[in-house]
């Protein structure tokens, strides 16, 4: 296949969304953000020193609650940047597991604050008429207990719908479908339970986090801080993941799932695992996004904030180690400066955007210098992204 | 080598975490008594201006209700500033959009007051983008002026609640429902906290009043589908359907309830979320008739409410209308000039005293208001509407004077259940 065609036709049968385009090989070399050690190394470094130094000594209290909710967004893309980019499947319901993630932790803080004022069951209960604390809440009364649900609940779901799907070898279109179905039956289900969930006003005026007061500044630095080193060590994990065999195995799965299944292994296995790893970062994100900006609802987690988390992702590049998590900060810090200027019509930016990179750019802004490379040498290795 | 880039993202992480030791710990008492001194606000009140926010949906699907408030605010402000502004200084507005999502507006708040610095806030609509602004507006201790009817059971000292409050909107609309009659009623409402609310009152009050519910139906938010709960309506004896559904809802339920022969005669509607500028959407053919709850109608016969459609009118355009939240958001302007000017200051403890004592009043185009100091509402004047054919609103029966807000239904004595006391 030539480097410069921009487009070949589609060999598969598979529907696809993007149609079949030319990707970068994702293994060594070509794309800009995909690097060697010593790249990863220096990427990292540069990441920690900007995030965990320059950041909270240059930022306002405002500024780093910002960046810190932009961070959290991160690394459902980065997950997403596995899932999709590495392992082909159009994840389009990522808001489930941000959800879940999210509201565990939202149930644990308004239970920890209701302890703290004295009374027995939150606000919005006994407004409710409720006069017991439902069992689903008593569980995640205990802190440990509430960090082992975030960690458990969403890999765990997502290992049983993964499993359930992936071993049926539902794919493609169909299976960007049905997670998207997935995301919108949680955002109804979240919504008609106002007793359990509050609804569609959702959980928020958090106090206190673990006992640490949220009002605090040195505590809002620290949780920031907390925050910026979680998303460094996903993309730690992510890199030495993409490394690896499993990693290898993934990008196999998704050129050639077939000729995988012929060499003996189980590509439902290799799937439903990066679903589940893709699931962890995005409850972490949620989890962690309660604390920094103070509320959770429906809104945040259902198929519209779902696609969005895909656009920073196809925007950076979602076969890139870097590339999602740079495109999902820059579309978010773009939306919020965007939105004050233009306040109607920033929305149409993005979209334009989103369309110009999957129409011309499928590999995202990280493929830029590659592409640009490539021209030149004509000597890259080609993979066909088919989903 | 790859062990090493792993320690590198961990190791940050275990430090981060043995620094925890520094912050404070979460104290309520503490907390409370904190926010009683310590405002440590940035608003400048030096110069010639002073900066308020307005914080309204501007896009997403609350755009359509929410821009004609922004225009009510801001043609208040400019109305204060060619009159010699607020304690001798124009008012400057900062517009944030909304974006109709809770999270945007909580954000957006947090913007307003730390880094644009302003003295006060005048927005929001649904319940949803309130929940998620008090917490900020609390923990800033700044001001937000809130101007749409709502579901009660809140009185936060850091919000001005100017609209109804059910109180002076569900239960007159009840009371007036009785004395017309009717005996049976029908509750179909979209599935989020103001319906459900609504409705539970409705269910404490019919159970107190001899009446009794027939049906209780709940659809999501912005669904269309509604021949099943016509239906139901239809074979129930109700001889009256209570209607809390919201926006778009709203055209495809009447649509469907004409389709099935029923309208204003054989079983009225009484909607509270239906103002004028939502009828043309539904549809007048669909509306006329039926019955509506506010406490403000672009036909109220006073001096101050002609001068106010006048004004609007020649604004924005001929053809636009007025309704209950946009002149609930207009009057929250003045009542906030009303209290700087009575407090002498932009501070918000000062503001705060100055509604507890001086009940600061206003002649709105709805009639006089006063802030109640204790629960931060305003007294106001329900009035019960019926749909005409040029799609505006008659009033049919009005509060003989305001009705006092009262938000947690104290005085209720059959509302235990409801406000859990």
């Amino acid at each position: 296949m030539s480097a410069a065609a921009p487009s070949t036709p589609s060999t598969s049968t598979t529907p696809t969304p993007a149609g079949t385009r030319t990707l970068p090989a994702v293994t060594e070399g070509a794309g800009v953000w995909t690097t060697g050690p010593r790249g990863a190394l220096l990427g990292l470094g540069v990441g920690a020193i900007l995030l965990l130094v320059v950041a909270p000594m240059t930022l306002s209290g405002f500024g780093l609650d910002l960046l810190g909710r932009y961070l959290c967004m991160a690394m459902v893309a980065v997950g997403i940047g596995l899932v999709w980019g590495r392992g082909g499947m159009l994840a389009m319901g990522q808001g489930v597991y941000f959800g879940l993630g999210a509201y565990i932790m939202a149930m644990h803080m308004t239970l920890a604050d209701t302890t703290l004022e004295g009374e027995s069951i939150p606000t919005f209960m006994r407004q409710n008429g409720v006069d017991r604390l439902p069992e689903l809440w008593g569980i995640v009364q205990h802190p440990v207990v509430a960090v082992a649900a975030v960690v458990l609940v969403p890999t765990g779901v997502a290992g049983l719908l993964g499993w359930a799907i992936f071993s049926r070898r539902v794919k493609g279109a169909y299976f960007a479908i049905l997670s998207q179905a997935l995301a919108a039956a949680f955002a109804v289900l979240i919504i008609g339970q106002p007793v359990l969930t509050n609804g569609s006003n959702g959980l928020s005026n958090f106090h206190s986090l673990f006992g640490w007061d949220l009002s605090d500044s040195t505590n809002r630095t620290i949780l920031f801080l907390v925050v910026a080193a979680v998303l460094l060590t996903m993309l730690a994990v992510t890199w030495q993941l993409y490394r690896s065999r499993f990693g290898e195995l993934l990008v196999a799965v998704r050129d050639q799932e077939e000729r995988v299944r012929f060499l003996g292994y189980d590509p439902a296995l290799v799937k439903t695992v990066a679903y589940m790893i893709a699931a962890l970062f995005a409850a972490i994100g949620g989890a962690l996004f309660v604390p920094v900006v103070g509320i959770i609802s429906p809104a945040d987690i259902g198929v519209v904030p779902s696609i969005a988390f895909l656009i920073g992702v196809a925007i950076g590049g979602r076969a890139t180690w870097l590339g999602p998590v740079l495109g999902s900060i820059a579309v978010s810090f773009a939306g919020t400066q965007l939105a004050s200027v233009f306040p109607s019509f920033w929305v149409y930016f993005q979209g334009l955007l989103f369309i110009l990179v999957i129409g011309f750019l499928p590999g995202g802004l990280a493929s830029v210098t590659g592409f640009l490379r490539r021209r030149k040498t004509s000597e890259t290795i080609e993979m066909e992204v088919t989903r | 080598m790859s062990p090493r880039a792993t320690l590198s993202a961990v190791l940050p992480l275990i430090a981060v975490l043995v620094l925890t030791g520094c912050g404070e710990r979460y104290d309520p008492e503490a907390e409370a008594a904190a926010q009683q001194i310590s405002p440590e606000s940035c608003v400048d009140t030096e110069g010639d201006t002073v900066k308020v926010g307005l914080l309204n949906s501007l896009s997403g699907t609350m755009a359509v209700s929410e821009t004609t408030v922004n225009r009510s605010l801001n043609m208040a402000i400019d109305e204060i500033n060619a009159d010699g502004g607020v304690l001798g200084k124009q008012i400057e507005p900062v517009t944030e959009d909304g974006a109709s999502e809770p999270t945007i507006f909580a954000e957006r708040a947090s913007k307003l007051i730390r880094q644009d610095c302003v003295a006060a806030t005048f927005g929001g609509w649904t319940s949803a983008s309130r929940k998620a602004m008090l917490p900020v507006f609390e923990a800033q201790n700044s001001l937000l002026f809130y101007p749409v009817q709502y579901e009660g059971l809140e009185a936060s000292p850091n919000i001005f609640y100017t609209g109804a409050t059910t109180n002076q909107q569900i239960i007159p609309a009840l009371d007036w429902m009785r004395e017309q009659g009717h005996k049976k009623i029908f509750l179909v409402g979209s599935d989020y906290v103001f319906p459900r609310t609504a409705n539970r009152i409705i269910n404490a009050y019919a159970e107190a009043h001899d009446m009794e519910v027939v049906g209780e139906e709940y659809v999501p938010l912005g669904s269309t589908e509604f021949s099943t709960i016509v239906n139901k309506a239809m074979a129930s004896d109700a001889d009256a359907v209570f209607n809390t559904l919201n926006g778009d809802s709203n055209v495809a339920f009447f649509r469907q309830y004409n389709a099935v022969g029923l309208d204003a005669q054989s079983l009225p509607v009484m909607s509270v979320s239906i103002a004028e500028e939502e009828v043309p959407g539904i549809g007048v053919d669909n509306l006329e008739g039926q019955y509506v709850a506010w406490d403000y109608y672009q036909t109220v016969d006073s001096p101050d409410n002609q001068e106010f459609v006048t004004n609007f009118k020649d604004r924005y355009g001929q053809d636009q209308v007025t309704s209950d939240p946009m002149e609930a958001a207009y009057t929250s302007v003045y009542l906030w000039k009303d209290m700087v000017e009575e407090a002498g200051s932009f501070d918000v403890a000062a503001v705060q005293e100055a509604a507890d004592t001086g009940g600061s009043e206003f002649d709105a185009p709805e009639g006089q208001v006063s802030v109640d100091g204790e629960n931060q509402h305003i007294s106001k004047t329900p009035r019960i509407g019926r749909i005409r054919e040029d799609g505006l609103i008659d009033t049919v029966w009005q509060a003989p004077e305001p009705v006092a807000p009262d938000p947690f239904l104290d005085t209720y004595s059959w509302a235990g259940s409801i406000n859990g006391a």
